[in-house]
């Protein structure tokens, strides 16, 4: 076994440069150079000033605006820099208050809509950073944010529409909407 | 199951079987030394052994070639470990994070050697640029080369006559390396930067958050207690936030290599449901191509080194078989959602999107979640600990099974080499005659080896789990109440036991207990299959060939298929349906009765 080591040092040695500094090196200049925005962390920027980044969610709590899906991030929603999910199970009784204060608090903010909650707005996201809402969730709360906002309703779900994305090459994923881009386009109209 | 779901999965399943005859062709040619690769980059390679000391032609038998496995492997145990605790005082550290503690440093540095990349800690908010890239990226690609030099010597076991070695390890690693897993892996991490997976060395970015948001944080007293009121309520003072810091960095260079090398360690602490490591639906369809890619292709692979591609096909079609069913049990689970949502009010036909991105949806997450459990990857893009009891229930039995459907790159084809081995001892009994497989007598010493490889992960997995239930240090871990603690904990062994890497991510691992429990389950169930396969391919190889007479078993046919598909079921559910029935059957049941 002895005198495997030498080589065994040697070959870890080479893997380390090759793969731990060469590739990453290497992928990091290339990915900067075709895709600088994405490799950056594809951030929104407006006036030379970063409002964010599109694949990052963002919390919004004022009806005003549109809501997200609910962080499990600790010790806030959405910290982006500590992921996490709730990974309460299905039967978990915790899971099941959490849900229903989420459904009660989409119900409070807006007292006359009794449809259906659309379950993406009341369970907690993977990553809790999700930045998308699925279109119906989107769709469930157009009314409120129209009336709050002394907008037409068409005119938010045009909005809606315009920051839904399809499925991608017509059938891979889901389609969804970009919650902060939506909310962001929303403050512009101002 | 919508359409669209249906021509999702049937996309992905068609481009995975579609890619494994073109690479299988390719990793053939690569490992007997006559691809177009091995041939421009012969200097490259020239070298390589050259500052290394090593004699290419120089032949092992098998108790050298284990050596070299172990040797290298252990030597990577101790380079992680190393990192992890100076990571301080090195380079390439813009948060100024702190040396692991001991029993996590142990535990990931043995979790990334054995190609497992089970991760007690958090990602971004525990590891250096450094200690990711020159730990453990290195051991992504270094551990997984190991399992598809393992293979190769086996399959060298079935072809050599007479033989008393089988190959060069350093060659056939450094070949897996070269040739196979960081070209690929080049390719992917391009793919996906332009998808939108991060990849700088930059710090962390903070950004001004469009509607502010704050959280209520328990007041401590100067000498660090928590203040109490006098009802004993904590007290708590609202802290607003104003800033989001995006965690950047590094990350698609390692995304690609964890997915193709089935290792599954993230880069963040959600690994590839983070947006920065998974961005769109198609990043996402790659990552899970990458899962299987290599693992479906090597059966290829198998079948042009041996000679006969059927016997190739056979073992992809027995792996496939068995996956296709057990993934739709997941997506329909998953589509089924939980009967308890409707009742508060939530529209039931979303389905479960507890711990679920909503640019994946149901049958991503699900499709992910079979793909990552059948190879021993771990990655995930949901959380597993929030699935439906029986959509959790599948791929906690895919680690079971001993993965070796698809299973990791090389292991999991040497995995399910080992079960055709059984397959046809059992059909040997049954007819009364020496088993035979590809021409080689199957007797008693192989028999044993075999013996060793199927019973080590059980032994692991059951025997971990009924330790950590026993004692305090196991059960106080537990997040979630009730039966699916428990299956917190069983996964958690099946995970390690079987070299997988992912979890029910609620149960506190990163305890000194669970370090060390879950270190040696992942350490004995690496070696201790490897080696006894090393021995099976060194007394095979040892062994003349057996012209196929009228008694011997034909193993390219779709009855062989159904005998190995029954031999790795009956062993997977006869070992594990007692433990499953006390978690994940439980809850089932007590999910569906609370409608």
């Amino acid at each position: 076994m002895i005198h495997h080591f030498k080589p065994a040092l040697l070959m870890l040695l080479v893997w380390t440069l090759i793969t731990g500094v060469f590739y990453p090196v290497l992928v990091t200049q290339l990915g900067q150079l075709l895709f600088p925005r994405q490799a950056n962390g594809s951030l929104i920027e407006k006036d030379g000033k970063v409002l964010g980044s599109e694949l990052i969610g963002q919390p919004f709590g004022d009806p005003r605006y549109f809501w997200g899906r609910p962080s499990a991030t600790a010790p806030h929603a959405y910290n982006a820099g500590a992921s996490s999910g709730s990974n309460q199970g299905p039967t978990n009784p915790a899971l099941l208050a959490a849900i229903k204060s989420r459904v009660q608090a989409l119900r409070n903010a807006d007292p006359g809509n009794t449809a259906p909650v659309p379950v993406d707005l009341v369970t907690a996201s993977g990553s809790g950073l999700d930045p998308h809402i699925s279109p119906a969730a989107a769709a469930y709360q157009a009314a409120r944010v129209a009336r709050l906002r002394n907008l037409s309703l068409p005119v938010v779900e045009d909005l809606v529409k315009r920051y839904t994305e399809g499925r991608q090459f017509g059938f891979l994923g889901e389609p969804r909407v970009n919650v902060l881009k939506l909310n962001l386009a929303l403050d512009a109209l101002r | 199951m919508t359409a669209n779901g249906l021509l999702q999965i049937c996309g992905y399943l068609g481009v995975l079987l579609a890619l494994a005859k073109p690479l299988g062709r390719y990793m053939a040619a690569v490992y007997e030394g006559r691809s177009a690769t091995v041939r421009v980059l012969a200097s490259v390679e020239r070298f390589i052994y050259r500052i290394t000391g090593i004699d290419p032609e120089a032949e092992m038998r098998w108790t050298g070639y284990a050596s070299a496995f172990l040797v290298f492997n252990l030597l990577g145990v101790l380079a992680v470990y190393a990192l992890q605790r100076c990571q301080g005082f090195l380079p390439l550290n813009p948060q100024g994070l702190p040396a692991v503690a001991p029993d996590s440093a142990f535990n990931t540095a043995i979790s990334f050697a054995t190609n497992t990349n089970w991760q007690g800690y958090g990602g971004e908010t525990t590891l250096s640029h450094l200690t990711q890239m020159l730990g453990l990226t290195v051991q992504n690609f270094v551990s997984a080369a190991s399992g598809m030099a393992v293979l190769v010597a086996l399959i060298r076991g079935f072809v050599r006559r007479n033989a008393d070695t089988l190959g060069n390890f350093w060659v056939d690693l450094t070949r897996s390396i070269l040739h196979i897993l960081l070209p690929l892996s080049f390719l992917l991490a391009l793919l996906l930067i332009g998808q939108g997976v991060v990849q700088t060395f930059e710090p962390y970015r903070n950004v001004t958050l469009v509607e502010a948001t704050g959280y209520d944080r328990p007041k401590q007293d100067d000498g660090g207690h928590p203040l109490v009121d006098a009802d004993g309520n904590p007290v708590t003072g609202h802290v607003t936030v104003s800033e989001q810091t995006l965690a950047l960095g590094p990350a698609a260079s390692q995304v690609a290599i964890k997915q193709l090398g089935t290792n599954g360690g993230g880069f963040f602490s959600v690994n590839s449901a983070h947006p920065f490591e998974n961005p769109t639906p198609f990043s996402n369809f790659l990552e899970m191509l990458a899962i299987l890619v290599i693992s479906g292709a090597l059966c290829h692979t198998f079948g042009v080194m041996v000679g006969d591609t059927r016997q190739g096909w056979v073992i992809l079609a027995a792996m496939t078989l068995i996956f296709v069913p057990l993934l739709f049990v997941t997506v329909l689970c998953e589509q089924g959602g939980n009967p308890a949502f409707a009742a508060l009010g939530v529209d039931p036909a979303g389905g479960n999107m507890e711990g679920k991105e909503t640019r994946f949806g149901i049958v991503n997450s699900a499709l992910w979640a079979t793909a990552t459990t059948a190879a021993s990857n771990g990655s995930v893009n949901a959380m597993h600990d929030s699935f439906t009891p029986l959509g959790g229930l599948v791929p906690m039995w895919l680690m079971q099974l001993g993965e070796v459907v698809f299973g990791g790159v090389g292991s999991g084809l040497y995995g399910m080499l080992v079960f055709a081995i059984v397959a046809v001892f059992v059909a040997g009994l049954m007819i009364g005659r020496t088993p035979e497989y590809l021409g080689k007598k199957i007797e008693a010493y192989e028999m044993k080896m075999a013996a060793i490889v199927i019973l080590v992960p059980p032994l692991m997995v059951l025997g971990g789990t009924a330790v950590a239930v026993m004692l305090d240090a196991g059960k106080s871990s537990v997040f979630n109440p009730g039966a699916h603690g428990f299956s917190e904990i069983l996964y958690a062994f099946s995970s390690a036991g079987n070299n997988n890497g992912s979890a029910f991510a609620g149960l506190a691992a990163n305890t000194p207990f669970y370090n060390l429990m879950l270190g040696l389950a992942m350490w004995f169930s690496r070696y201790w299959l490897a080696v006894p396969v090393l021995a099976i391919a060194g007394a095979l190889a040892a062994k003349n060939y057996v012209p196929p007479g009228a008694g011997t078993l034909p193993t390219h046919t779709p009855m062989f298929v159904g005998l190995l598909v029954g031999v790795v079921i009956i062993v997977g559910a006869l070992t594990f349906i007692p433990a499953l029935a006390l978690g994940p059957i439980v809850e089932h049941l007590m999910m569906i009765g609370a409608r």
